[in-house]
């Protein structure tokens, strides 16, 4: 929510450091038919966030930005890699160790409904972490109140329990209850994905005007990529467990280079006649990944419209793969990762970039800008 | 408009009892659909826009009631039908692709069975004619090798496959009138540009009218030729899309479309905000609706005091609940 922040990030530490991230969950039931393999929710993935800046995450269901999220908090043990937070690496410390961290990274969820607790009044659901964190030495409801004011939530509402609000006002008692302890990162899992339109604005305006009052580092994790553009200065897109792009906001979305960012962004319907009318979108294969069954090489290879197009070029070499013939490549062999500079990363054999831009891609960019 | 119709609907309403008093939810409603067109409505939150359809085809749950208007399919009045004709008339006449895709079909029964039982009790085919059907039908809506698909139980298919399911199951009959309750909000953005598109084609293949509802003010620019605005129980704005999309004339639609985030527009350009809260249905205040929230009525005498009926604007395709919809139009122009 402030200009890109890679010149910021530059000297130190940045707030959140997270390398070679990984967790497979083993569901018992799963044994019988994954062969115990289990899923692979999140794989290997790297990225920094620095104070004051917001990463967002896109990505479609499942593909574990929820999980990642946690991840990071340790709500969910990794499987592998490492998380520092303010230089200090969190990825062993013990659940006791981790109660300093934990005043310090706050996480807001989706459901207005279901995260807070309908027994308790809204003082006391503010109340709260500051109890438990051991901070709370009489006297410090007008700490409550300051808090609350900050979400606009007014004085009187104190008293009243969750189920008498609005969806809008319930998200601002959870944004509340996060901000209580003075935190420098809040993850904020679909914040406004419950909201209706007219509220979402308001939430919005309201966790940019924290922000910039606190410094505070945002994980943002959303699956709208208008919302996601609106709040982000770099973005990572997620795919079965893998970031497959990563980069500063306005590259990202303007020259994308991952074929899976690219559908995205086609598919992405805008509000206006005109432009809506003429579009074509890159209607994806097939149905979403399974991350219990991922496919060999690039995972993304069995719905990806690029590696389709590649196939036709006589110079690329192909393979059978579920009845039609694709690059060997893209069947056989894990992308590496293509820099383009400026931290735009995207992992993929076949990158939309210079002469290798498609036209798909160039008419997704174009069109969803509204150019098209 | 109603002439050539394939569904009108007037002044209809709907009201529940609740401890505040008898609550409006539908409240003099209408619109008309023409053969192969596509209306999409739009608006926040419990504002009536399930709860409008089913008045429509009398699903209202109790102890809501119907309370007034016509209901008119193919110009013949159903409101007043028989419960008989009217199982009849669901499914055949109008059918609804409902709200929640993943509670809509029954985990205990197969795709198959529960196709079999909705095509069953609208005609007299055997078994095996209606498995021939649901086949053509589950090829229709590109489920591959449905063959195979027809005996899953629900659990085994993905959340779009289940919505294709649904939508087979809605056009079986072959209905002159399909309504989709955000067919889309429970799916991923690829995944919904596979289910619209669906949706276009097989409008334009069995020539249904379409009845699209949803929040998401990009999917209407897209596959509406018209849009109804709900605000409170009550349509506020229609339009058809060509002419009245982004110039809309009445200040709740302006509002609703500065407060999204848009990909076509600059990235940091500030989201307006609709100021207040939702209306509380039970405690509407005298005048319009919105006037709590509205940039332009806020405080006139007039807004506060009196309800604004649905009336032409510029041309009487595009109607306004809002009296002062020319000084938006004036705004403009002076910008
Ligand atoms: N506790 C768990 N046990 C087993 N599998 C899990 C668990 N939590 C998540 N998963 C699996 O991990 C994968 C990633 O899930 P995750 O919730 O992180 O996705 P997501 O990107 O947040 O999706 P959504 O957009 O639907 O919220 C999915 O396949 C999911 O089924
Ligand atoms: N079973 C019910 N009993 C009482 N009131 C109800 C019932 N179902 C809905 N309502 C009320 O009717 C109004 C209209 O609801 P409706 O479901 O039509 O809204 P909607 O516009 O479809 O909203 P959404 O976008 O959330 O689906 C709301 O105020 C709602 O609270
Ligand atoms: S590696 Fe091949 S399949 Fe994967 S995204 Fe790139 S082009 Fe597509
Ligand atoms: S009638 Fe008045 S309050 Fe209602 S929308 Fe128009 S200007 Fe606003
Ligand atoms: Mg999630
Ligand atoms: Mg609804």
């Amino acid at each position: 929510m402030k200009p890109p922040a890679d010149a910021r990030s530059g000297g130190g530490e940045p707030l959140l450091r997270v390398e070679g991230l990984s967790k497979t969950f083993h569901d018992r039931r799963l044994f019988s038919r994954a062969g115990g393999a289990g899923v692979r929710a999140v794989d290997s993935v790297s990225f920094s966030l620095a104070a004051g800046e917001t990463l967002g995450v896109v990505g479609e269901t499942g593909s574990g930005k929820s999980t990642l999220g946690r991840l990071v908090l340790r709500l969910v043990e990794p499987s592998a890699g490492r998380i520092r937070f303010n230089g200090e690496d969190i990825t062993a410390l013990s659940q006791r160790q981790l109660r300093r961290m934990r005043q310090q990274v706050q996480m807001i969820f989706q459901d207005p409904y279901g995260s807070l607790d309908p027994r308790m009044s809204v003082g006391a659901i503010v109340a709260e972490p500051m109890i438990v964190h051991g901070l709370w030495h009489g006297g410090r409801d007008d700490r409550v109140l300051e808090v609350m004011r900050q979400v606009g939530l007014q004085a009187e509402h104190r008293n009243r329990y969750p189920h008498e609000f609005s969806g809008g006002q319930r998200q601002r008692i959870g944004i509340a209850r996060a901000m209580a302890l003075q935190p420098k990162l809040l993850v904020l899992d679909e914040p406004v994905s419950a909201l209706d339109v007219s509220i979402q604005a308001q939430i919005i305006n309201l966790l940019r005007e924290l922000q910039q009052q606190a410094d505070l580092g945002f994980l943002f994790i959303a699956h709208d990529l208008a919302v996601v553009r609106h709040v982000s200065n770099r973005v990572a897109v997620m795919y079965l467990g893998e970031i497959v792009e990563i980069g500063p906001r306005d590259a990202l979305y303007s020259s994308p280079m991952h074929p899976y960012t690219v559908s995205l962004l086609s598919a992405v319907p805008v509000p206006t006649v005109d432009r809506e009318r003429g579009r074509d979108r890159v209607v994806l294969h097939g149905e979403i990944g399974s991350a219990t069954n991922l496919p060999s090489g690039c995972r993304f290879h069995p719905r990806c419209y690029k590696a389709r197009l590649k196939a036709e070029n006589p110079d690329v070499e192909t393979v059978e793969s579920q009845g039609e013939r694709l690059p060997a490549a893209c069947v056989l062999h894990q992308p590496r990762p293509v820099d383009a500079g400026d931290g735009h990363v995207a992992i993929c054999h076949f990158p939309e970039r210079g002469g290798d831009r498609s036209e798909v891609a160039v008419r997704a960019v174009e069109s969803s800008r509204g150019a098209g | 408009m109603s002439d050539g119709a394939v569904l009108a609907v007037r002044d209809l309403s709907t009201v529940f009892p609740s401890e505040a008093g008898p609550v409006t939810t539908v409240d003099g409603v209408s619109f008309s659909l023409g053969a192969g067109e596509t209306l999409a409505v739009v608006g926040e939150s419990g504002s009536g826009k399930t709860m409008t359809f089913l008045s429509v085809l009398r699903l209202v749950p109790p102890p809501g009631r119907v309370t007034g208007g016509e209901v008119l399919l193919e110009g013949a009045d159903i409101a007043a039908l028989p419960a008989s004709e009217m199982r009849w008339i669901r499914g055949a006449g109008i059918a609804m692709v409902f709200q929640d895709p993943l509670t809509a079909l029954n985990p205990v029964f197969t795709i198959g069975d529960q196709m079999l039982e909705v095509i069953r009790a609208h005609t007299a085919m055997s078994p095996r004619q209606a498995r021939a059907l649901a086949l053509e039908v589950l090829e229709r809506v590109h489920i591959p090798a449905p063959a195979k698909r027809i005996d899953d139980y629900p659990h085994q298919l993905s959340g779009g496959m289940r919505q294709r399911v649904l939508i087979a199951m809605a056009i079986a009959l072959r209905p002159k009138v399909l309504i989709a309750d955000e067919p889309t909000t429970a799916l991923d953005v690829t995944v919904q540009a596979q289910i619209l598109e669906l949706l276009a084609e097989l409008r334009s293949e069995l020539g249904m009218g379409m009845v699209l509802i949803t929040h998401d003010l990009g999917l209407v620019a897209r596959y509406a030729d018209r849009v109804a605005v709900m605000y409170a129980g009550r349509v506020v704005e229609t339009s058809p899309i060509a002419q009245g999309f982004g110039r809309s004339r009445h200040p709740y639609t302006r509002s609703l479309f500065r407060s999204i985030p848009r990909l076509d527009l600059p990235a940091d350009q500030p989201l307006t905000v609709i100021a207040g809260q939702p209306p509380d249905l039970a405690r509407l205040p005298a005048g319009c609706a919105f006037e709590p929230r509205c940039f332009l009525g806020n405080g006139r005498e007039d807004c506060r005091s009196e309800r604004p009926a649905l009336l032409p604007t510029t041309s009487d395709r595009h109607l306004s609940a809002c009296p002062h919809w020319r000084a938006l139009i004036d705004a403009e122009a002076g910008a």
